[in-house]
């Protein structure tokens, strides 16, 4: 059995507080760095109140969606948000999504460690066949990330998105459950 | 091209109509292997009320478009097209058909269909490229798809779970530049 189904090396993955999560993630949609690593949408602020409207219950929670806050062990900070959408029960599949808010908490282990947590979580609780991650082809340290944990670049959308005056390939990873337990067996081996 | 927007050799792209359809889609419903062509749920029938209520609900969106497909001779509907997800800063969006009259299947239709949409897609919408997902156990689709101009992208691998063995589920996608080149 796993005793750690939520609790990391340095990140928990917990319960969203809308009201006192709302002002950080508030403060996190005024990067526009934060919103075009992992939105489509046209790069736009948003307030505590609307924060809370964009992420009530019946957006994140449900039989087909799993939102986390990822919060530090240190001092239990929220430095991310984690989630499983669109399972689909019947294939085994759903799609993952890690934002970490800040540049300064990028790249620091948080997100590596939110990443096994979900990946945990999708493969051992849901028990899901695989998984799939959107990313942009300038993400290149999400792309990094995800390759270290095990994914693999599956298709190439090309010039799906424009930023910076430029056209971007959008990048679809895939993971599957006998990839991630061969993966881990050598982690745990390692150790 | 002097065709009409809309209008192929085959089919007219044409509104949807609640009144109309809903006995059609409720068949279709019914015919297990035409939903496994066309989405990865669970295939299930659905009652012409309920179809009817569902088409009535839809509202004109400003990110997609839906259109029925009519025979032009006859005037006979035989399936469905989407383009939807458009994502106007991008200049992108997913396109999705289904011919519900099987006994019309490998007849062109879809084909005439598609490139139909393209020219919305492209020269109605502007959009830079249109995006579909089909199946691995579907090679008819794949092979309409590509004499459109549509080309693979990439699979997610074994996305499907269908009699008991796994199926990818392949990307495709085309291009302005490519659709003009195809089309010229």
């Amino acid at each position: 059995m796993i005793d750690s189904l939520f609790q990391g090396k340095r990140v928990t993955l917990a319960a969203l507080d809308l009201d006192a999560d709302a002002e950080v993630i508030s403060r996190w949609t005024h990067d526009p760095e934060f919103l075009h690593l992992t939105e489509t949408e046209p790069a736009r602020p948003l307030s505590p109140g609307q924060v809370r409207k964009k992420l009530q219950p019946g957006d994140t929670e449900g039989s087909s969606r799993f939102t986390f806050a990822v919060r530090t062990l240190e001092d239990d900070r929220l430095v991310g948000l984690a989630r499983l959408m669109w399972v689909d029960w019947s294939n085994g599949t759903a799609w993952l999504k890690l934002e970490v808010g800040t540049s300064e908490d990028r790249g620091r282990g948080y997100d590596a460690d939110a990443l096994d947590l979900l990946l945990g979580y999708a493969f051992l609780e849901l028990n899901l066949f695989r998984v799939t991650s959107v990313v942009f082809e300038y993400s290149i340290g999400a792309i990094h990330l995800l390759e270290s944990a095990g994914f693999a670049c599956e298709a190439r959308l090309r010039e799906s998105i424009i930023r910076s005056g430029r056209r971007w390939d959008v990048l679809l990873f895939g993971l599957i459950r006998t990839e991630w337990e061969k993966g881990r067996g050598k982690a745990e081996a390692a150790q | 091209m002097t065709r009409p927007l809309f209008q192929g050799v085959l089919i007219r792209l044409a509104a949807v109509n609640a009144e109309t359809q809903a006995d059609a889609a409720a068949r279709w419903s019914r015919d297990p292997e035409y939903s496994r062509l066309l989405d990865s749920d669970p295939a299930r029938p659905v009652p012409a009320s309920r179809v009817k209520a569902d088409l009535e609900k839809q509202e004109i969106k400003n990110d997609g478009y839906s259109f029925s497909i009519r025979t032009l001779t006859g005037d006979q509907l035989i399936g469905f097209l989407d383009l939807d997800g458009i994502q106007w800063s991008h200049g992108n969006a997913h396109l999705a058909i289904g011919i519900g009259e099987r006994e019309l299947w490998g007849k062109g239709y879809g084909t005439d269909a598609m490139q139909e949409a393209l020219r919305f897609a492209f020269d109605e919408l502007n959009l830079h490229r249109v995006t579909l997902t089909v199946f691995e156990y579907n090679p008819r689709a794949v092979r309409t798809y590509e004499k459109v101009g549509f080309r693979e992208e990439g699979r997610l691998r074994q996305h499907l779970n269908r009699d008991g063995r796994r199926w990818d589920m392949i990307y495709m996608g085309i291009l302005r530049s490519e659709w003009e080149a195809e089309s010229s």
